[in-house]
């Protein structure tokens, strides 16, 4: 009986331990400083990509390109490296995230140039974010 | 004994002495940081009122803050602004075009915010340009000139551009009278040949666009300033007229003989049913009307050829003569709309006009005369009060909540606080030096701000450090909140602020625009994504479609222009924040740089005059890599063969 029930709290423990590892994952990509606070991923939506890919050419292709350094840095991979929440803050608050964020601001103290508010809506946002999406799953 | 007691006795006079000038110095001390409180903005704080200051010589307004006196901005209006191109961009140059060409300078005296029910409503800022009669409208949610229109039949726009209650109007009054129409004419005919316009430009309810409704045809006097009716009032404007001896030369002496002259009462009402009966003619006329193009940014300058002028002597009831002490300058309404002020500037007795007496005087036709078939009304019977021995050159007027008046005096330097009571003085504070126009927040409206009020004055002297003979022009402010005046501070004015107008801060801050967002950017030469940038050739035409955003011009080498183009660089802001304008600018350029806002297109005309490889820059610091910010143009022969090309990074 004692056997059952050390063992018993053992792996309770153990699931414990798992659990809080695997919402230690998740935090280890923070989410940044800004109007989204969580964000649901869905399936990828090809034509919010669509969307999004203009909206990218028109605000931000004259200091970011996908697949090379620019101004800012190259794009690819930015949804494995960022939490989506990360990265719409990014774009709809970057005055605040070089402040306080502390990758955001390691990225200015490299790049020098500040990250440039175009005052895209959340919507614009995040059809962009769905472009990114879509060219890290390429 | 007695001595020491004398000696006691002296001593302790010393003391006392002694003590009450201590005490008097920290009374002045406590007052003086009482004002400096007063005026005191804390970093990071704002200013309570937007205060708006004319630049008489300069042509542009002055954006001041208030209390505190500091400048925020210069709104370039009549005068090309090499700050930020304006007057020598493409897009801005029409602004500027008259029946007289392209004039890049007029001399602007009366800012005047436009106002609903009698109350400012922080929508348009108008003001008058006295030389190349023009009046020009500035929008509030970017302080951008957004229409100038020229004032035809007209010589020095001086009366102007005062507003009626919902600014259904602004009115335009001529200085000078002139030949109507202008003709060859010898100087010495002046009397009765000249004639004088007392024009009525209406204001778009919806967009404020300015056209001319219509000019009314006046003897040939002087006519300085106005101000409409309100309330009871409403659909009435006033005008001073002085010159009513209509002199041509030596003014000073043979304009100052008359010992009344007048302040003329127009009746727009009747004015505007006499034009729908017909009673107007249209005549020729030439002038220009020029408007900004909100979707593309360009402005548009249209000349116009007729114009519809009403005699009066085609329209009863439109215009009466009030005499008026001497020589008057201002002519200003109470807020509740019942007593026009005139401020007769040779004459030491304020003179008050009552408006319900002088209904009641057209009623009965209680006229001693005409001019020229104007009526004259009784002065005696429509007299509300005197003040006077009031002041030496009183000139101008505005007005509290409480029933007071404000009058500049001009000779004596000072302000005067009388009331509507008894028309008796109650306060006077001196001015340095000589005050011409006063201003309280609202001053002119139906809803004044008990703030305080601003003296802005025509010599400086010793007021500032002196910077060789030509110094910066001086303002005084006073708090106004208590019974008596108080001095707050001196700020210093650039050009010569004739008069000036302050708004509560709230009422403009709500509308104000931060950035033109670039997908309402319709410029015929926008590039919106920094893959459209191209140029182009039209003949000799070179056309460059340029972008800038932190921190590079697209594209920033460019080959292929020959001596002998002309080379238009059009530049969009692909930026969409608050504040971050880039400039432009490129060697040997004729014109003045270029400040493009966020979301902006502008164009600027650059004619090489030889072979080489020129640079261009960024002219507004923008970011750490902003010294970055530059590239080349190549100039070859004319006779060369070399193609356009262009590109960025490479
Ligand atoms: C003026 C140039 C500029 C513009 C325009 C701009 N960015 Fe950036 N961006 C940067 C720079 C530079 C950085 C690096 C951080 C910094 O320096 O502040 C950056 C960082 C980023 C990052 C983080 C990249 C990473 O590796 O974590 C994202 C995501 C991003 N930008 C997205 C956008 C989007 C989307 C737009 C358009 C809405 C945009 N940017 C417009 C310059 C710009
Ligand atoms: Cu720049």
């Amino acid at each position: 009986m004692k056997k059952i029930v050390i063992g018993l709290s053992f792996l309770v423990t153990l699931v414990i331990i798992g659990i809080w590892g695997f919402a230690q994952d998740n935090a280890d990509l923070p989410k940044g400083v800004g109007p989204i606070e969580t964000l649901e991923l869905t399936e990828l939506d090809p034509a919010l990509a669509e969307t999004g890919k203009v909206t990218f050419e028109q605000f931000c292709s004259a200091c970011h390109k996908i697949e090379e350094r620019y101004i800012g840095p190259a794009l690819l991979g930015v949804t494995e490296r960022r939490a989506p929440e990360w990265i719409m803050n990014m774009i709809l608050n970057p005055d605040v995230m070089i402040q306080e964020d502390d990758t955001a601001y390691e990225l200015f103290a490299e790049y020098l140039t500040p990250m440039a508010n175009q005052h895209v809506s959340e919507e614009q946002a995040r059809s962009i974010l769905e472009y990114f999406r879509s060219n890290d799953a390429q | 004994m007695k001595k020491r007691l004398g000696l006691l006795g002296f001593v302790l006079a010393l003391v006392a002495i002694v003590a009450i000038t201590v005490q008097a110095q920290k009374t002045e001390n406590r007052l003086a940081s009482n004002a400096a409180e007063q005026v005191y903005v804390a970093p990071g704080e704002y200013d309570k009122f937007y205060g708006f200051f004319s630049g008489g010589f300069n042509g542009q307004i002055s954006v001041v803050g208030l209390p505190s006196g500091r400048t925020l901005r210069t709104i370039p209006v009549f005068s090309q602004w090499a700050e930020n191109g304006y007057g020598y961009s493409e897009e801005t140059k029409p602004m500027l075009m008259t029946s007289q060409g392209f004039v890049p300078w007029d001399d602007s005296h009366h800012p005047e915010l436009s106002q609903t029910d009698g109350a400012l409503d922080g929508r348009w800022l108008f003001i008058n340009g006295n030389n190349t009669p023009r009046i020009a409208r500035i929008d509030l949610k970017t302080f951008e000139t957004h229409d100038i229109i020229e004032i035809p039949n007209a010589g020095g726009n001086h009366s102007s551009p005062f507003t009626t209650m919902n600014s259904e109007y602004v009115v335009a009054g001529t200085r000078f009278s002139v030949p109507i129409p202008q003709k060859d004419m010898s100087i010495a005919d002046y009397k009765s040949n000249f004639k004088g316009t007392l024009s009525f430009i209406k204001v778009n309810p919806d967009d404020g666009d300015l056209s001319i409704a219509f000019q009314i045809l006046m003897p040939g006097f002087d006519y300085d300033l106005a101000h409409c009716g309100k309330g009871p009032s409403h659909g009435w404007c006033f005008f001073t007229a002085y010159n009513t001896e209509e002199a041509h030369s030596l003014l000073e002496v043979n304009a100052s003989q008359n010992d009344k002259d007048f302040v003329a009462a127009i009746n727009w009402k009747i004015a505007e049913q006499c034009v729908t009966d017909g009673k107007a003619e249209t005549v020729a006329a030439n002038y220009a009307d020029n408007h900004m193009d909100d979707a593309t940014g360009i402005a548009v300058s249209e000349m116009r050829d007729s114009v519809t002028l009403l005699d009066p002597a085609n329209c009863e009831g439109l215009a009466y003569f009030l005499p008026t002490p001497k020589s008057p300058h201002g002519v200003d309404v109470d807020p509740t709309g019942e007593y026009i002020v005139p401020g007769g500037k040779l004459s030491a007795t304020l003179a008050i006009h009552s408006f319900s007496k002088m209904l009641k005087a057209i009623e009965a036709k209680d006229f001693t005369g005409d001019s020229y078939g104007i009526p004259i009304l009784n002065f005696d019977n429509i007299l509300a009060g005197q003040v006077e021995k009031a002041c030496l050159g009183p000139l101008h007027n505005e007005f509290d909540t409480k029933g007071f008046v404000y009058t500049s005096c001009f000779l004596s330097s000072e302000i005067i606080k009388w009331n509507l009571k008894n028309f008796e003085v109650v306060d006077r504070v001196p001015t340095f030096y000589s005050i011409g126009h006063l201003m309280i927040p609202g001053g002119d409206t139906m809803k004044p701000y008990d703030t305080f009020v601003v003296a802005l004055n025509k010599i400086t002297k010793d007021r500032y450090l002196p910077t060789g003979p030509e110094l910066v022009q001086s303002a005084q402010l006073y708090d106004i909140s208590g019974d008596k005046m108080q001095m707050l501070s001196d700020f210093p004015t650039m050009g010569e602020p004739h008069y000036a107008q302050a708004i509560p801060a709230e009422l403009v801050t709500e509308n104000q625009l931060r950035i033109y967002p670039l997908e309402s950017n319709q410029h015929p030469y926008a590039t919106k994504k920094e893959a459209d940038v191209k140029v182009e050739r039209e003949g000799s035409d070179v056309h460059v479609y340029m972008t800038a955003i932190r921190s590079h011009f697209a594209p920033d080498n460019i080959e292929g222009v020959k001596l002998g183009d002309t080379v238009y660089f059009h530049v969009t802001n692909l930026e969409q924040d608050w504040d971050i304008p880039h400039g432009f600018a490129t060697y040997g350029m004729n014109e003045a740089n270029l400040l493009i806002m966020p979301g902006q297109t502008l164009t600027v005309k650059w004619t090489p005059k030889e072979v080489g490889v020129f640079p261009f820059y960024c002219t507004d610091f923008c970011s750490a890599l902003h010294q970055e910010m530059q590239g080349y143009i190549r100039v070859s022969p004319a006779d060369s063969d070399i193609a356009l090309s262009w590109n960025l990074g490479q």
